[in-house]
Formats: structure tokens, C-alpha cells, sequence
């Protein structure tokens, strides 16, 4: 997508930290965004890459525990911080955070290409807002589009989740 | 320039502008990334604010904030600064979504220059100044100044924004706007108001319906009327409405993609009224 026609210059090398792990990152050309390198060169492709413009959400994650748009970040410019994927949420690769498994359970995934974003985005929102109202559920998804859903499985998602947690499920 | 210049303090950032004029300068990224990513905007060198640590955060100085350049939207939701400042927290909630409320910064909603920019009614609603520094000095502008046209400001080459001073709230303040939906969209058209109890005056600032954010001052004059400074109440219900037709005779809109100059002026006429009627119910109880 992005990239594609994209020119020349190259950016030194740098470092970035990534669901705590630092990883070099050589020969990306300026101007390349934090979501690019995740994906292509960080073998990160969990971000999705919907519109590159901030518009769609699919490429959420936390940049020193801020709720961001990875599309719209310079890589180069987030040395120094400390970003979480959604590969970082669970404690193993391929172990399943209480939002993913109220996910699955509630049918809020379907073709699935938003729900990276949109699992990011509601671990933010229930870690700031453990008991959050229906509004603050549907303003803090605001950002993320779904082509498939029509969100009433993905609000019921959140809900499952809270009710998870509020019970003294695993948080 | 081919690299990203990441300074930590403001004079290494004025010293590295000076030395760098055609790189971009990047603070949140919202607006010049989606360029970027377009590949319609090339990028010679980059100057990103993201560590210059004193550019972001706000502080009292007696009557006025001083907000720092790279403070993000989100900065501006936190209850301390929104009771001092209600009019920009009510608009930087109305800004995009989440995501771009943690990133976008009132410094590069000043730098963009667009006129649906949503902190700019309120700047001029306020009649707050922008401080700007260059390895020459600093100076202020009032944001009217700085503003000069669509995409286009006072802006030297070798000069950045540090900060916008703005005085605190003496009274109700309200930011209205009109969009396609609530979340995500720019604005197609907005008022933000200003009602100074002490000082009694009144502050309009109209956004998307001029090349720039526009002041209304015959609204304002007649709100200063209209409004019964004893009580903070409107004398007359229908005076609300006359504001409207003020402040949308101020207008310029334009036809464009997002909508007509009609019903750009319309919605001010409507947003302007309601806006009034909130901030200073008539005393009857009656309307709005
Ligand atoms: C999906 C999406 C939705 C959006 N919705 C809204 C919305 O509802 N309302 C709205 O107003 N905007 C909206 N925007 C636009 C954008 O978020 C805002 O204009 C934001 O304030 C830009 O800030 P930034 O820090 O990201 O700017 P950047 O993209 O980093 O910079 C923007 C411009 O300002 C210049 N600049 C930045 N900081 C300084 C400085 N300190 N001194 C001098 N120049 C500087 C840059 O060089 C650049 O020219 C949206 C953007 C996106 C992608
Ligand atoms: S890909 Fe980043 S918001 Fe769409
Ligand atoms: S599940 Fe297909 S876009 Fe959301």
C-alpha cells in the first residue's frame, strides 16, 4: 500500500522498542511510518494497514500507553518510546487476552481486519475506564471502523469483558 | 538534511529550524503523516517535537494559560485545564477520534492553517496570542495575525511556535459544530463563544466558513447587550436568534465537496443562537 512509490532517502538506523523488546531498524527510508516498520520490517503484521490516514483505526497501538494511529507516526521519530502491539497484549504469542477471547466468544470478529484495532483500542479503554457506560464504549471505538460488524457484537464484546474483570475474572 | 533531527530542549529545536528550513517539522504527524503516506508530500528532513519536553503541558500565569505547542487534545481534555478553559476542551473533544486526540497537537492545528481547524474559533473567541521563536527572539501574535489565509500563515521560515497564551475562563464558553457524523469528521461548520462576566464582553470565533477562523464583532457588540450582566441572563428570549443573523452575516463560506456557503451560513445562524441561549439562558425560562 503505502510505500510502494515512496523515494530514496535512507534514514540511519535506529531502535525501536516493541512490547519490550528493542529491535534495530536499518535502511528504511524517510519518512517511513511506525506501522511499515512494524509490519515489514519487524515482522509485526498484526497492525493492519486499512487506509494510512488515520481514518480507519486498524493500525492501532500504544505509544508510551497513548492510544495512536500507526500509520500517522514517523518511526524514526518514536525512538525513545515504548510501543505496545497487539502482538504485546498477551503474555505469550498466541495466548489469547481476556478482550480476545470476549471477542471470539461474542462473534464481534468476522473477516477479522479490524480487530487488532479494535482489541487494542478497548484494552486501552478498560484499563483508563474499568466499568466504562455505553457512551464512553462507543466514543472510545470512534476510531476504529469495521466494514463487518456493525459494532453490536463488538459492543457486547466489551461488555462480556467487564463483566469478566468485575466478577474477579483474570484481568 | 536526510535524517530525523529528534532535539530535547526548545533552543536546540529554534537552532535546528534555523539551520534546517526545508525539513518538515513534526509534531503529531496527523496532518503531515497522511501526506506522507500519500507520497505527495516529500520529506527533505524532519524535525520532530516529540521529545522537546518543553513544548508540551500548559501552565497558569495569573489571568491567562500558557499552552504549549506540542500539547496534544487529550492534554486539553484533563478536568484542571478544562475548568480553565472550557471552550477548547468542549472543541478538542470534537476533534477526530481517540487516537488522533492522543496525537494531534494545538500547535499543528495552528501550523495547518486550515480553516476547520477546531481550536482556532476558540483562539479567536478568546483573542489569544501565539508566541513564536526564532534564533533571532520571540514574538507574539495575536491569532488573527498569525492567520493569514487558508493553509497559509505569518510564519518565518526560521520561526516556530512555542505556545498560545489564553485567558482564563470569567464566565460560560460553548463550541458548536456541524458535521457529517459526531466522530471523525472535520468540520463543515463551527462557533466557539466566549462570555466574559467581569470584563463583560463577549468573544465569537466561526470556523469553516472563511479562508480563516472570523471574529463576528457586530454579534458581539450586540450580545454585550443583549445579555443582563446582573444575572448573566438573556433580557430577551429572541435575542439569541438576532445574534444567530449577526454572526452569520459575518460569513464567507464557500461551495466545496463538504457543502454549500447556504447552509454553511445557515448552521452558523443556528449554532451561534443556540450557543448563546446556553451560555446565557433567558431569566423567563422560556425557549432554548
Ligand atoms: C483522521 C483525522 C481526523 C482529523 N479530525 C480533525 C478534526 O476533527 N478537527 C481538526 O481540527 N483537525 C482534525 N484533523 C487534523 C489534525 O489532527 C489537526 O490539524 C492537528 O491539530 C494537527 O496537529 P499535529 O500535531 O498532528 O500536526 P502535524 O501534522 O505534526 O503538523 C501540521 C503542520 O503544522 C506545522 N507545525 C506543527 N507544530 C508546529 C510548531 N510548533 N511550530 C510551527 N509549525 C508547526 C507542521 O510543520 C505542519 O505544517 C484530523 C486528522 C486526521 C488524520
Ligand atoms: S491504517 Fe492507520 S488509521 Fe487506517
Ligand atoms: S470484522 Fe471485518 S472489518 Fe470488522
Amino acid at each position: 500500500m503505502s510505500g510502494a512509490t515512496v523515494p530514496t532517502p535512507v534514514a540511519p538506523s535506529y531502535v525501536l522498542t516493541v512490547n519490550g523488546t528493542e529491535h534495530g531498524v536499518d535502511a528504511s527510508w524517510l519518512g517511513e511510518s511506525l506501522l511499515h516498520v512494524l509490519r515489514e520490517r519487524l515482522g509485526l503484521p498484526g497492525s493492519k494497514a486499512g487506509c494510512e490516514q488515520g481514518e480507519c483505526g486498524s493500525c492501532s497501538v500504544l505509544v508510551d500507553g497513548d492510544l495512536v494511529c500507526a500509520c500517522l507516526v514517523l518511526a524514526a521519530a518514536a525512538v525513545g518510546t515504548e510501543i505496545t502491539t497487539v502482538e504485546g497484549l498477551a503474555d505469550e504469542r498466541g495466548t489469547f487476552t481476556d478482550v480476545q477471547q470476549a471477542f471470539v466468544d461474542a462473534g464481534a470478529v468476522q473477516c477479522g481486519f479490524c480487530t487488532p484495532g479494535l482489541v487494542v483500542a478497548v484494552h486501552d479503554l478498560l484499563d483508563r475506564v474499568p466499568e466504562p457506560t455505553d457512551l464512553e464504549v462507543r466514543e472510545a471505538l470512534s476510531g476504529n471502523l469495521c466494514r463487518c460488524t456493525g459494532y453490536g457484537r463488538v459492543v457486547a464484546a466489551v461488555e462480556a469483558a467487564v463483566a469478566v474483570r468485575t466478577s474477579g475474572g483474570a484481568p | 538534511m536526510d535524517e530525523v533531527l529528534l532535539p530535547t530542549t526548545v533552543d536546540e529545536l529554534v537552532e535546528g529550524r534555523a539551520a534546517h528550513p526545508d525539513a518538515l517539522l513534526l509534531a503529531g504527524g496527523t496532518d503531515l503523516m497522511v501526506a506522507v503516506n500519500a507520497g505527495t508530500l516529500p520529506v527533505p528532513g524532519v524535525i520532530a517535537l516529540r521529545a522537546v519536553d518543553g513544548l508540551r503541558g500548559w501552565r497558569r500565569e495569573g489571568d491567562e494559560v500558557v499552552v504549549g505547542a506540542a500539547t496534544t487534545y487529550a492534554d486539553l481534555l484533563a478536568p484542571d485545564v478544562a475548568d480553565l478553559l472550557p471552550g477548547m476542551a468542549q472543541a478538542s473533544r470534537t476533534v477526530g477520534s481517540p487516537q488522533i486526540r492522543s496525537t494531534g497537537t494545538l500547535g499543528g492545528n495552528l501550523g495547518t492553517a486550515s480553516p476547520a481547524g477546531d481550536a482556532l474559533p476558540v483562539l479567536v473567541a478568546l483573542g489569544a496570542t501565539v508566541e513564536l521563536r526564532s534564533p533571532g527572539g520571540t514574538r507574539s501574535l495575536p491569532v488573527g495575525e498569525l492567520l493569514t489565509g487558508p493553509k497559509r500563515t505569518a510564519l518565518a521560515p526560521d520561526e516556530v511556535i512555542t505556545s498560545a497564551r489564553l485567558p482564563v475562563a470569567r464566565g460560560p464558553q460553548q463550541y458548536r459544530k456541524v458535521g457529517v457524523r459526531n466522530a471523525m469528521v472535520i468540520s463543515v461548520a463551527s462557533v466557539a463563544l466566549a462570555v466574559d462576566v467581569e470584563a463583560r464582553t463577549v468573544g465569537v470565533g466561526l470556523g469553516s466558513v472563511g479562508p480563516v477562523p472570523l471574529p463576528a464583532p457586530d454579534a458581539c457588540a450586540f450580545a454585550v447587550d443583549a445579555v443582563d450582566w446582573a444575572t448573566g441572563a438573556l433580557h430577551d428570549p429572541g435575542a439569541a436568534d438576532r445574534f444567530g443573523e449577526l454572526a452569520a452575516a459575518a460569513c464567507s463560506p464557500i461551495d466545496d465537496h463538504r457543502s454549500t456557503a447556504a447552509y454553511r451560513r445557515h448552521a452558523v445562524r443556528v449554532l451561534a443562537a443556540r450557543a448563546l441561549a446556553t451560555a446565557c439562558p433567558p431569566a423567563t425560562g422560556a425557549a432554548a
